[in-house]
């Protein structure tokens, strides 16, 4: 993660504060500019729709530190083995060849409110009429009491798609049988519900096709429920009996610490060894949020239900994950259906394009086991204080093979659907 | 069209012997793929058995004298027919390329395409999985291939009555492309705008009727499908006119 000293940014801030000065290139050419910062599925999606849409009436910017962006949804079946790494990577080459869009590969440290410009690691600044922030999540790692960034290399959290999924990976293809992974799963809010449940079943998955029988999974949970809990305990009764046991607080008794040393995580019932420890701990809004004074005290952005505009300033809009989306989930299909409201709300204001009412959807599926995947979703519409979802649906229990094959296929389609529809095809 | 009023027409089934004797010349198209010698190639199917599995095709594909195309393009006359050449049907570019190449409509190509679509044709419209069993597909192609040749009548009545109960109104409904465009978004999530099939059926290019009729069976749960009945639960006539005439507007890449 690029940085620069606390002396660079003042200086930075000092300049900010001159920008009469400064050449408004957005505005000497007189076409209004539209800036997204971070490049995942509600980003790269809202600088899409922004630049098909207007086309040559707004110019689009978006800014995102990694070259190339990893999925987390669908990260999980590449640890159980039904993806490469690869499949689940794409680039922006795409969203600046076909649609026009500027692609700034940089970290963006923090916004200037005042001025208008997004600042940049290396002091440059980046001009906005309206700004898209959409940084997703950062990890509170001291939310578990033992756990930091470097531990995270010991016990990974594989929680941001990327070099910890690969970690994670290498460390579970190394499991021998007879060995005892433990789960540690986050609290609400989080991304990803149904997440951790269906990487415990693909890591089941994983030790079942090895025929490492006596391989156990412990998952310590801060939550007395979880995501489609009824669907993933059955699913685990079936294909996994005996291999995966979950406890919730009112039996583990909440959680003291972990310890990389010895692999232990100590909760007030006892202490759980694990030869392998996923950590996943609490989250908040991406690191920008905070530092653009766009949170509020639970870590999230609060925002305008019609429009996903942020509460705390007026040409600023927090889309997917970093927002505060009401009854929505934290996932990526939430953030790409946000951020076509978001591109609509701001292409009206810059171009006067038409702003129909917001609508808003969301479906996740799991895998369970091969050919066997469930889904949850609903569809949001504006209430007066939040999303408010206004009718759902969910996989039931005892379903037949066909249909939970065809679900799966399902997914496998939604991926590659919602991979086009976020970076282009 | 339903299936219980075709049952009852006697030249909707043919006699076992005649659908053996046509086995032998569909063979002689099998130039593009060769399989060994199936069931569906030696054309011992049950057309009568056939008819009752070529339910689960009769919401995109019409059969007889009168058929349409509809969502897919119409089956009759498919034996000895080049693939991808029906007058007025928005077929995939991989479907017209093999047909370009010579893939003709016979008992082993049918049967090789029936099982596995997307790995027969990669890039097919069609977002039919496949039908695994063999006999099934040997009676699926016993059923066409009478129908192709015998020509039933058409069955108005049936098709009088689907329309009527999803309402009339709703289909004369001019919808508004600009509107579709706005609702579509939500639909791109999964269904690509390219028109490819990767697991999500294709919805581009569709005739507005079809469109129409799929996403009110859908929201009266005619259709069972979680997603599409909760995406279209708060869909009005409006909606699904505009929706219709937004994806028939666009052509499959």
């Amino acid at each position: 993660m690029p940085n620069i000293s606390r002396r660079t940014f003042g200086l930075m801030m000092g300049a900010g504060a001159s920008t009469l000065a400064m050449p408004y290139y957005a505005r000497a050419q007189g076409k209004p500019r539209a800036v997204v910062i971070g490049g995942g599925a509600g980003g790269a999606t809202a600088a899409r729709y922004m630049a098909k849409d207007a086309g040559e009436d707004l110019d689009v910017t978006l800014i995102e530190a990694n070259p190339q962006y990893t999925t987390c949804f669908f990260s999980n079946l590449y640890l159980g083995g039904y993806r490469s790494f690869d499949s689940i990577t794409h680039g922006y080459d795409k969203l600046a060849s076909n649609y026009g869009i500027t692609v700034v590969n940089a970290f963006a440290d923090t916004v200037d409110r005042e001025a208008r410009e997004v600042v940049m690691a290396d002091g440059s600044r980046v001009p906005y009429d309206r700004l898209i922030v959409a940084p997703g999540i950062d990890l509170i790692y001291d939310s578990v009491p033992g756990y930091s960034e470097e531990v995270a290399e010991i016990m990974p959290h594989a929680w941001k798609a990327g070099p910890q999924t690969k970690l994670l990976k290498a460390r579970l293809d190394a499991i021998e049988n007879g060995q005892q992974v433990v789960m540690v799963a986050p609290p609400n809010p989080y991304r990803c519900p149904p997440g951790p449940y269906e990487r415990v079943s693909m890591m089941a998955h994983l030790f079942k096709e090895k025929g490492y029988n006596d391989c156990k999974i412990v998952i310590i949970d801060p939550k007395p429920k979880f995501s489609k809990q009824g669907l993933f305990t059955e699913g685990w009764e079936k294909y996994y009996p005996g291999m995966i046991e979950w406890y919730g607080p009112d039996v583990h008794g909440g959680i003291a610490s972990v310890d990389p040393q010895t692999g232990e995580v100590e909760t007030d019932l006892d202490t759980f060894k694990g030869d392998l420890v996923n950590v996943i701990p609490a989250q908040k809004a991406g690191m920008i949020a905070a530092s653009a004074g766009l949170a509020n005290d639970s870590g999230f952005c609060p925002i305008d239900p019609a429009s996903m505009r942020s509460q705390m300033d007026d040409n600023i809009f927090v889309i997917g994950d970093a927002s505060i989306a009401g009854d929505m989930p934290k996932s990526g299909f939430s953030a790409n259906s946000q951020a076509k409201v978001a591109a609509m709300a701001i292409r009206g204001e810059l171009t006067g394009s038409k702003v129909f009412p917001a609508k808003y959807s969301n479906t996740c599926w799991s895998l369970i086991e091969t050919n066997d995947g469930v889904k949850v979703g609903a569809q949001y519409a504006p209430s007066a204080d939040k999303i408010a979802s206004t009718n759902s649906f969910i996989s039931q229990t005892g379903e037949d093979d066909a249909l939970r094959q065809a679900t799966y296929e399902e997914s496998v389609g939604w991926y590659k659907g919602i991979t086009t529809d976020i970076f282009g095809g | 069209m339903t299936g219980s009023g075709r049952t009852k027409t006697p030249k909707g089934i043919l006699p076992r012997a005649a659908a053996l004797k046509r086995g032998a010349w569909t063979l002689l198209a099998a130039g593009y793929v060769l399989l060994p010698l199936s069931a569906a190639a030696s054309g011992n199917g049950d057309p009568a058995r056939g008819e009752a599995l070529f339910k689960a095709c009769k919401s995109c594909h019409q059969v007889g004298a009168d058929a349409r195309n509809g969502v897919g393009p119409h089956l009759d006359g498919l034996f000895g027919r080049q693939a991808g050449v029906l007058e007025g049907f928005k077929y995939s570019s991989a479907m017209k390329k093999l047909g370009e190449e010579g893939l003709l409509w016979n008992a082993s190509t049918l049967d090789a395409y029936l099982e596995k679509p997307r790995a027969y044709v990669p890039g097919t419209r069609m977002s039919y999985l496949g039908m695994r069993k063999s006999q099934d597909r040997t009676d699926v192609i016993a059923y066409l291939k009478a129908l192709s040749q015998e020509a039933p009548a058409s069955d108005p009545q049936a098709d009088t009555q689907t329309r009527a109960e999803i309402g009339a109104a709703a289909m004369g409904l001019e919808g508004d492309p600009e509107y579709g465009e706005y609702l579509s978004s939500e639909c791109v999530t999964c269904h690509q705008m390219s028109g490819r099939a990767d697991g999500i059926p294709s919805i581009v290019g569709w005739p507005s009727q079809a469109f129409i009729r799929v996403l009110f069976e859908y929201k009266t749960n005619i259709r069972s499908h979680q997603v599409m009945q909760n995406m279209t639960t708060n869909l009005g006539n409006e909606e699904i006119a505009a929706l219709a005439a937004y994806f028939g507007s666009l052509d499959p890449q």
